[in-house]
């Protein structure tokens, strides 16, 4: 029997159309719909699966964050996970935490809880740095297995199909050990509104770095944020001969 | 649960989820509140109980097409096609190989 520690982060909805700020600082997060990554919502899926297949004991969701990571975490909690630690990050600390940062804070907590087995997203889709859980397992110097859509246990041992360019990797890894979620890796239970309200009463710990240990100045400045090139439009030519001479004009051929 | 408290928390359950809904929540509110007003006058509890099992189908179609959303724009945004069919392709082998 394990304990699982689950890592949710809480980004901008995949819906909503992101706007830069015309300063150039970063994007506008005021007023915009948030939710629970979606790869950290298959995180959470799996650690809640190997809970109902009794393959876990307890389920711990982390965040870190400003005070809605909360909100988060109650999602998280609602799906299934069985408590919460809200690490609280100040929002102005919190815009240039990075994800060395975030695995030093779940090292710390992954020994202080315990935990045999720490999931996460593969990476969020607000920064998308794809780094928290190999960092993560840095740490710890445990054993990871990334990309996963599969995970088998058998005995102390874990099976993972991995996505890799061109096809899948099976592999064995020792527990403790990280995991970080595909997408294919199982498909994430909505979080019903009974559920919500019962997650209302499920515990929830808040600490801060500073309780655990954890230094989190800066390491990078964020000079400019901006916007992806538009594509630009499109002419329609008149006949096969322009078209030819255009292409070869931009050395297509 | 009384049935007059499962139609009410039928209703609730619709209104949390027409929030995420696509087309908005403006699109969505009246159009719900149509459908239950439909049924206001509905008192034989065999045909309530068979309209509350309905709701709940669609609940489940609401839950589902939101998952579908969800998985079809991440896998646009973050795998190619390439990749898919590859991955794919070595999925069937594996399903044929053992049966």
């Amino acid at each position: 029997m394990a304990r699982v520690l689950v890592g949710v982060k809480r980004v901008i909805d995949y819906a909503v159309k992101i706007r830069v700020k015309p300063d150039k600082s970063g994007v506008v997060t005021e007023g915009v719909k948030h939710s629970m990554n979606p790869f950290d919502e298959i995180a959470v899926e799996e650690a809640v699966k190997m809970k109902e297949k009794k393959l876990a004991t307890e389920v711990v969701a982390v965040s870190c964050g400003p005070s809605q990571a909360q909100e988060t975490l109650r999602t998280a909690l609602a799906m299934g996970a069985d408590r919460a630690i809200h690490v609280e990050v100040p929002a102005g600390d919190y815009e240039t935490l990075q994800p060395i940062h975030i695995s030093k804070i779940l090292a710390k907590i992954a020994q202080d809880e315990k935990v045999d087995i720490v999931i996460l997203g593969k990476q969020a889709i607000d920064d998308d740095s794809n780094q928290t859980a190999q960092m993560t397992a840095g740490v710890l110097d445990w054993p990871q297995a990334t990309f996963a859509s599969k995970v088998e246990k058998k005995d102390s041992e874990l099976h993972v199909t991995r996505e890799i360019d061109g096809g899948l990797e099976n592999i064995k890894v020792k527990l403790p050990a990280v995991l970080s979620a595909d997408l294919r890796l199982n498909e994430p239970r909505y979080a019903t509104l009974p559920n919500i309200m019962k997650a209302k009463k499920k515990p929830l710990k808040k600490v801060t770095p500073k309780d655990l240990g954890v230094d989190i100045s800066p390491r990078i400045q964020v000079i400019s944020v901006e916007d992806p090139p538009v594509r630009q439009a499109g002419s329609i030519v008149p006949d096969v001969d322009t078209l030819v001479s255009k292409l070869k004009e931009k050395g297509h051929c | 649960m009384s049935q007059r408290a499962r139609v009410i928390n039928l209703y609730k359950t619709l209104v949390y989820l027409g929030r995420d809904y696509p087309l908005g929540w403006d699109y969505f509110r009246p159009r719900l509140k149509a459908a239950f007003l439909k049924n206001r006058d509905v008192t034989d509890p065999k045909v309530v109980d068979q309209l509350i099992d309905r709701g709940n189908f669609v609940v489940k179609e609401i839950e589902t097409l939101y998952m579908l959303k969800k998985y079809r724009t991440l896998k646009k945004r973050y795998y190619s096609e390439e990749k898919d069919s590859i991955v794919e392709i070595s999925r069937k082998l594996e399903s044929e190989s053992c049966p």
